[in-house]
């Protein structure tokens, strides 16, 4: 059977090793491939499951995508745990290890400059949840039914304003965390806000944000976040981490700061 | 050079990670490579039509013609601000069915 490559990231050279029992996307335990001074991060696919039409069909099934996502995720985090990894997206793949070579040599001053930048740095994810108006605006008594209609308009108003204020509260509150956090980070992101059919959480996200920051930084940075926990009712702000540098490892730099 | 700090212990992450942040992450950033297989992400149905709701970035997504939380109250102002107009109107509606003759129509 013949093996593709797949490559979850480029690294620099490290001493480290990987721990024994890590396995890549399809089983096969990842290895070192070496080029210059840069490292790609590689195990073996079979070319039946990795070639372009059954990847695509592959791609079309949840689980798949689940298992192959977590996969590669588990390898990078791996990796994140002793060096400063840069990680491809999804699905890299290569026919065999001298078109991996011959990737790491084009983009060598690229990578070079991005692992640079990234160095000694992790990215902390950090969203912001309101919790569903039911739960937090007026949990003690429910509404009586309403006798008319004026009483309908009533309620709906009054509830209408404990949603508007909630709202303006999380607002304020996203905006002030987001300006504290990105202090204390090298750079930040703002990502789309997720949508609860997929990720399963409760309540609504408002914001959703990267931050890089230096691994002798982070247990400061995530103090900062566990203190402003519980400040606010109805609000709820949920900390991931640490990652690999996934949202800042594009080679431009123009977002940078973007939000704030 | 790259030996790491410490760490503090991982935060909603590893074997428990929430899907959307690991796909988030693995399918819409990182650093997009053309490996020797080309496959397009964006030609995946699953992926545009089902995850890239959920996980697109914003501006890739407004690229495919998919703004929907523009019009989602949850996620904008402005779309909030539709959504009352239009539950005003509804209620106004509603109260002229009941009360006819005290509900002033509204002013366009």
């Amino acid at each position: 059977m013949t093996a593709l490559r797949y490559v979850y990231a480029v690294c620099r050279p490290f001493d480290t090793p990987l721990q024994a029992q890590l396995t890549g996307v399809s089983g096969d335990p990842p290895r070192l491939l070496a080029h210059g001074d840069l490292v790609a991060v590689v195990s073996r696919v079979p070319e039946a499951d990795f070639n372009e039409e059954a990847l695509h069909d592959h791609l079309e099934d949840l689980d798949w995508l689940t298992g192959t996502a977590r996969a590669h995720q588990q390898v990078v985090d791996a990796l994140t745990a002793v060096t400063t990894p840069l990680p491809l997206r999804l699905a890299t793949v290569f026919r065999d290890d001298s078109g991996v070579r011959l990737m790491l040599e084009e983009r060598a001053e690229a990578f070079g400059c991005t692992l640079d930048r990234l160095d000694g740095r992790v990215e902390w994810g950090m969203k912001v949840y309101v919790e569903g108006p039911e739960q937090a605006a007026e949990p003690a008594r429910p509404e009586p039914k309403p006798a008319s209609g004026r009483d309908y308009l009533r309620q709906r108003r009054r509830q209408s304003r404990a949603d508007d204020d909630l709202w303006s509260r999380a607002e304020e509150f996203a905006t002030d965390l987001h300006r504290t956090l990105s202090d204390r980070a090298d750079d930040a992101r703002l990502h789309a806000p997720q949508n609860p059919r997929l990720s399963g959480a409760a309540g609504r996200n408002v914001l959703n944000a990267a931050y890089l920051v230096r691994r002798d930084a982070s247990e400061e940075f995530v103090e900062r976040v566990d203190r402003t926990k519980d400040d606010a009712p109805g609000i709820r702000v949920e900390l991931t981490g640490p990652w690999a540098a996934y949202s800042f490892a594009g080679e431009e730099e123009k977002n940078a700061g973007e939000g704030s | 050079m790259t030996t790491p700090g410490r760490l503090p212990d991982p935060y909603g992450q590893g074997q428990s990670a929430n899907l959307a942040d690991i796909l988030e992450r693995v399918l819409d950033k990182g650093v997009v490579i053309a490996g020797d297989i080309r496959i397009n992400l964006l030609d995946i149905e699953l992926l545009t039509i089902k995850l890239r709701l959920v996980v697109a970035s914003v501006d890739k997504a407004k690229e495919m013609g998919i703004d929907w939380w523009e019009s989602d109250p949850a996620l904008s102002s402005r779309a909030r601000q539709d959504e009352l107009t239009r539950e005003n109107a509804a209620l106004r509606e509603r109260l002229r069915e009941l009360d006819p003759g005290r509900v002033p129509r509204e002013a366009p």
